[in-house]
């Protein structure tokens, strides 16, 4: 049981600002924030969450519903779960961490049932576990967050991370943005579950999604990987933001002219949509449901009627035109790079959980949806609170450590020119939004976004600090930045296609690239490859 | 995006303030506002944690769009998607219903 003293403290701190003295700081109270948090509070440490939004309904899970990995402890289902999706992956899964987030997703799911989630029933009478609804499940999840003693700080982004003498991360600084002061936690350890990034293309619920945490654990020298595998496309209305990808497997997919875009489908043919995209208007319609999936669907996903319903459009019978809408990082497989299995990163003190760290390890590099993103950020937020709360006890008294502030961009006073966030954050979507450039890449395309890309952040590491009006979308501005330039030097670095990233010029897959792309950087950006346990052992035996 | 705060239902209770991921609306005396509508992401939450059915989000995400309140409050719109994911207490039973299990794998 928690220990209920176990809080962290509040300390006196100067005027405008509140300050805290924690064991652990976790920076997002999505899936992986909350169970990062109840983790290090059940470890004993006292806890600080901070979320940018409103911890409950920040994050791309809160609006949705998803599905999880969940499998019974059954060899041969575990078996044919895990081999399932090697192929699609490209084969850079790694078989021991798909089966302890199998083992751990099972117990999560578990104990959701235990705190009272409402799971389904099927007629057998068998308890349905490989699927949340959004709302109910984070609603519960800052219930448990706060009763294992957890502070929370809601509408309180994070801007820097705090460094000691020795670089170790201990604690972080923002806003809180509905008060109009600042905050500080002084920590031993810090999680970073700030998701990933989806570049405020409004797909569903992703719009607090852009990439903060990446920035900040690279101004303090963390390193990524599978930055590449960055670039999926998500199916919703055209005027929409509702994005649920699997009720499209029921639909066709047409022209202007009512003519069906060959090829097209939502699982294995939305690069065809793409590329129809790219010539006119697509539109679709869910003709292949019967009555019976029609109610399934109404029942289990009832959001993704709303802009129909509220439309007079009527998606089973009528035509739709429908747009792709950039995932990014939140459904690509590409984040902070996890150095063992307490989901430690590359910078002592700092730990990475759920969509802000790689999935690579159980998704390679593809993911179709939520199902395995859930179950990584369950599994992902637990290590990484129990991993911190652990470093945070060998830390020891952490009394007179002086510590510095990390941050750099929209941090530094430039008297030349103004910092302007809006103008910033266009230029940075002109370039991971189009379809030629992304979805279909090439070297030359690339390098091309890439040179605006670097004279952008060229240009903006010579801005004025941003105001107390704008600091916060000028570091988000920052972040997807350097975000779009990780990925983009990660895709120039993989010369074929694998998973999700296809290039127009190398369109096969190379079995001498079966290997992780490291990057990292600010000023210069930097990739390395890193190979893939299975291929280092062939090698070793050859 | 988010288009309606209704003055006749609203009790300034400041919830959906308070939910709002991305920060949309602001505390007034009275009433909120919506102050920074460019930022709503089209997610429907405020409209789930509405405790009055006040709200109305306009499922057009990137531009803006004139409602007719009158209009709107004569159709059952506004509170339906808590009605249909049963967030609301006379709607509970619909908690449990999810039946994405028989959907997954098509």
């Amino acid at each position: 049981m928690p220990n209920p003293t176990h809080r962290a403290e509040r300390v006196s701190a100067p005027e405008g600002s509140v300050a805290f003295e924690a064991d652990v700081l976790v920076i997002g109270g999505g899936p992986a924030g909350t169970w990062a948090a109840v983790g290090a509070a059940e470890r004993g440490a006292r806890v600080v969450l901070a979320d940018k939004g409103f911890c409950g309904t920040s994050g791309a899970t809160a609006a949705a519903g998803t599905g999880v990995w969940y499998v019974d402890p059954d060899p041969a289902l575990r078996e044919a779960a895990m081999a399932n999706r090697e192929k699609m992956g490209g084969y850079l899964q790694d078989r021991r961490w798909m089966a302890r987030v199998l083992d751990s997703t099972y117990q999560h799911s578990n104990r959701l049932a235990d705190w009272g989630y409402p799971y389904p029933v099927d007629d057998r009478g068998r308890s349905q576990r490989n699927s949340l609804q959004g709302p109910e499940y984070m609603r519960l999840m800052r219930k448990r967050t706060k009763q294992a003693g957890v502070t929370i700080l809601d509408h309180s982004p994070a801007l820097e991370l705090l460094v000691d003498d020795d670089g170790a991360v201990a604690g972080a600084s923002g806003v809180r943005r509905q008060k109009q002061d600042r905050w500080t936690v002084r920590a031993k350890a810090v999680v970073i579950a700030t998701g990933g990034c989806a570049f405020l293309s409004k797909t569903l619920g992703s719009n607090v999604l852009t990439g903060d945490g990446y920035l900040m654990a690279a101004e303090v020298g963390a390193e990524f990987s599978s930055m590449e595998f960055s670039n999926p496309y998500a199916i919703s209305p055209a005027f929409g933001s509702v994005t649920k990808t699997l009720f499209y497997g029921w639909a066709s997919f047409t022209y202007d002219d009512g003519s069906v875009v060959p090829g097209a489908a939502s699982k294995g043919g939305r690069s065809a949509i793409a590329r129809a995209l790219l010539e006119g208007p697509v539109y679709a319609r869910l003709d292949k449901a019967d009555d019976e999936v029609r109610r399934h669907m109404r029942v289990s996903q009832p959001n993704f009627f709303l802009p129909f319903d509220r439309t007079g459009i009527d998606p089973f019978s009528d035509r739709f035109p429908v747009t792709l809408r950039l995932e990014g990082t939140v459904r690509g497989t590409g984040g902070l790079r996890i150095v063992d299995d307490s989901c430690a990163t590359s910078v002592p003190g700092l730990y990475a959980a759920g969509d802000a760290a790689a999935r690579e390890l159980i998704c390679g590099g593809f993911t179709g949806g939520g199902s395995h993103n859930a179950a990584w950020a369950m599994s992902s937020g637990a290590w990484a609170g129990q991993g911190a709360a652990d470093y945070a006890t060998q830390v020891g008294s952490a009394a007179g450590r002086k510590l510095s502030s990390a941050g750099t961009l929209a941090f530094r006073s430039r008297p030349r020119r103004a910092f302007a966030p809006a103008a910033l954050t266009r230029a940075v979507q002109a370039e991971v939004f189009p379809y030629e450039l992304n979805y279909f890449r090439e070297a030359s395309r690339l390098q091309g976004a890439l040179g605006r890309l670097d004279a952008a952040w060229r240009d903006v590491s010579e801005a004025d600090a941003a105001g107390a009006s704008d600091i916060v979308q000028a570091r988000e501005a920052a972040a997807m930045l350097a975000t779009a330039r990780w990925m983009y030097r990660s895709a120039l670095a993989r010369q074929e296609s694998r998973g999700m990233h296809r290039r127009d010029d190398f369109p096969d897959q190379d079995s001498r690239q079966r290997h992780y792309v490291t990057t990292g950087g600010l000023d210069e950006i930097w990739t390395s490859a890193r190979p893939h346990a299975d291929a280092s052992y062939a090698e070793a035996a050859e | 995006m988010i288009e309606v705060v209704d003055g006749e239902r609203c009790t300034s209770c400041d919830i959906c303030v308070n939910v709002c991921p991305t920060n949309v609306f602001d505390k007034t005396d009275g009433i909120p506002v919506i102050a920074r509508q460019g930022d709503c992401q089209t997610c429907f939450l405020c409209e789930l944690y509405c405790p009055e059915d006040a709200l109305y989000v306009s499922p057009f995400a990137d531009q803006a769009q004139p409602i007719d309140l009158v209009a709107l409050k004569q159709t059952d719109r506004m509170g339906s998607y808590r009605r249909a994911v049963g967030w609301t207490d006379e709607t509970s039973e619909r908690r449990g219903v999810d039946r994405s299990y028989l959907l997954f794998g098509h």
